[in-house]
């Protein structure tokens, strides 16, 4: 069965605004809205687009994370994906254990394609698609902002680089990360949310798929950013050219 | 002692600035050993150029046909083979490093410390996180390789007048060939690189239109500013994706950001807090943007951009 793996994480919704705890441990979380990360909302899309150009027969969508993110998955299944993994764990779970851990599932399910978001916005490291990449020793094409699907064997990406638009062919399987112009997420409808919850949704952990939960990097101390001095107000373009002047810059 | 080596960002003939910028970011680790490896067709003039960078120990030139074009999946394993030495491995955080880095600490099973902003000890760094409203402070475990990415923004390019010397190393290992490079498009343009422009005037939905766009280029050509724009007026089309700054596009500190029809959303003001000064251009004076501006003009931009122009 041809099928496509979508990776999801539960984040931080995009519009709650961050707070960093006062005792530098974290950022506040608690009572905070949380959403699937928005460019795996992007990869999910695409997956489910390819299956209703008839290109794949099943989307899985699969998470690593604490309980919780159970609801994340929910929403997933409501937007179209035909089941759920879920890889129960807690605590911080580095981009090098998700991608052991997507390893194990991309094993067992033997997708053709895996999708995933460029970056998650909580921690903005960018770093599982390309880890699970080169673990699995298949080929990436990041930063994707059209994916075409050439045949049973080969991929065509259009990736967004600081030069402009780049693209490769590769061979599938092969690892997809999203950019934000790949295409624009479908809303949910409510009968959707209901048909999602009679939807197969797997549990496993990291033990039962032997993967250690290794954490390389401490998270010693979190801060606010430093703020920005408030300006001034100038009431037409000679004045701001005449501050610029003065403060040396023109 | 922190033996670092930096992987050149490089178009086959020219040095990217990026490699520079790396090069700052090792020295603040207080390196013992300081290589730049540039993996290319024919490496001799970019490693030629490294090579002058202030502070280089030596450059690790790798030719192979197969790096005609910069390729992750074929890059990745070279940099693992010379990669044994070394405490930390730095790319810069552009989309070429961002792509190859995190799949050599895939190879390597590294830790990667993405977007570097600043070194407090050879294993702890500070970064941004949640699009730049809070600042990390990861620590590595003591003896652990470390992959890092290096947030431009926040090292300036090193000097010149160095030179290091240049050894040629021939690698054996198997490179994959399921990747294969196509094509890349862009704009060709006589104005500065936006990642690296001194000055930046960017544009938003405002502006309406891609014409509309043509009244900033017109201003940018006065001022010898690079051209930016918002994601709107990207996902509207109204500028290609290479202009985009922000969290998801470039982040940039030009010495003077000029924000013209951008509200300011937070995910904009990610790629511009490290500017030096900001002037913000908009007819809503509750704008986010004026949150951040040095200076701030509310008023309509199609009026206000040609003044200023003529003023300049």
């Amino acid at each position: 069965m041809k099928r496509i793996l979508v990776g999801i994480k539960r984040v931080v919704d995009f519009n709650v605004r961050i707070r960093v705890r006062p005792d530098g441990s974290g950022v506040v979380t608690d009572g905070v809205k949380m959403s699937v990360n928005p460019f795996d909302e992007i990869a999910l899309e695409e997956a489910l687009r390819i299956k209703e150009r008839g290109g794949a027969a099943e989307v899985i969508v699969a998470t690593v994370g604490p309980a919780d993110t159970q609801q994340q998955l929910r929403s997933a299944l409501a937007m179209g994906a035909d089941r759920a993994l879920h890889v129960q764990a807690d605590g911080v779970i580095e981009p090098l254990v998700a991608a052991r851990a997507l390893l194990k599932l991309v094993e067992r399910e033997q997708p053709f394609l895996v999708i995933l978001g460029k970056q998650a916005i909580d921690d903005d490291n960018g770093q599982t698609g390309q880890v699970l990449a080169a673990l699995w020793n298949r080929p990436q094409a990041t930063y994707a902002s059209r994916l075409e699907i050439l045949g049973d064997t080969t991929a065509r990406v259009t990736r967004e680089v600081d030069a402009g638009l780049e693209t490769l062919e590769v061979d599938l399987p092969a690892v997809i990360t999203t950019d934000l112009r790949l295409n624009e997420p479908r809303y949910v409808k409510l009968p959707d949310i209901m048909k999602a919850k009679k939807k197969p949704l797997e549990t496993l952990t990291l033990a039962a798929l032997g993967v250690e939960q290794r954490q390389q990097l401490k998270l010693a101390r979190f801060e606010p950013p430093p703020q920005r001095q408030k300006g001034i107000r100038v009431k037409d373009a000679a004045e701001l050219v005449a501050q610029l002047k003065k403060k040396g810059i023109l | 002692m922190p033996r670092v080596l930096i992987v050149a960002e490089h178009d086959g003939g020219r040095l990217n600035v990026s490699t520079a910028r790396c090069v700052s970011c090792a020295r603040a680790l207080n390196e013992a050993e300081l290589t730049i490896a540039v993996c290319a067709a024919d490496p001799g003039a970019v490693a030629a150029q490294a090579a002058q960078l202030a502070g280089v120990t030596r450059v690790l030139a790798v030719a192979n046909p197969a790096n005609t074009h910069a390729l992750a999946a074929v890059l990745a394993p070279q940099i693992v083979a010379l990669a044994g030495p070394y405490t930390h491995v730095l790319g810069p955080s552009t989309t070429f490093g961002k792509d190859l880095m995190a799949r050599v600490a895939g190879l390597l099973g590294a830790p990667q410390v993405s977007d570097i902003m600043g070194i407090e000890s050879p294993s702890r760094f500070r970064r941004p996180i949640y699009a730049g409203n809070a600042i990390l402070t990861v620590e590595a475990e003591a003896g652990v390789k470390v992959v890092g990415t290096v947030r431009m923004a926040s090292f300036e390019a090193a000097g010149g007048g160095g030179s290091a010397p240049i050894e040629k190393v021939a690698l054996s290992v198997e490179l994959p060939a399921h990747t294969r490079f196509i094509s890349v498009s862009a704009a060709k343009t006589d104005r500065p690189d936006l990642l690296t422009a001194a000055r930046v005037v960017s544009g938003g939905r405002a502006l309406g239109s891609a014409e509309g766009f043509k009244i900033l280029y017109s201003l940018a050509d006065k001022l010898g500013a690079a051209v930016g724009a918002s994601r709107a007026a990207v996902d509207a089309g109204y500028a290609p994706n290479e202009m985009q700054v922000g969290q998801t596009g470039k982040i940039i500190a030009p010495e003077l950001y000029v924000a013209v029809g951008i509200s300011g959303a937070i995910q904009h003001l990610t790629g511009i807090k490290d500017a030096r000064t900001i002037v913000a251009i908009n007819k809503d004076g509750e704008a986010p943007i004026f949150e951040v501006a040095d200076f701030g003009l509310v008023g309509d931009l199609f009026q206000i951009i040609p003044e200023l122009e003529k003023l300049v």
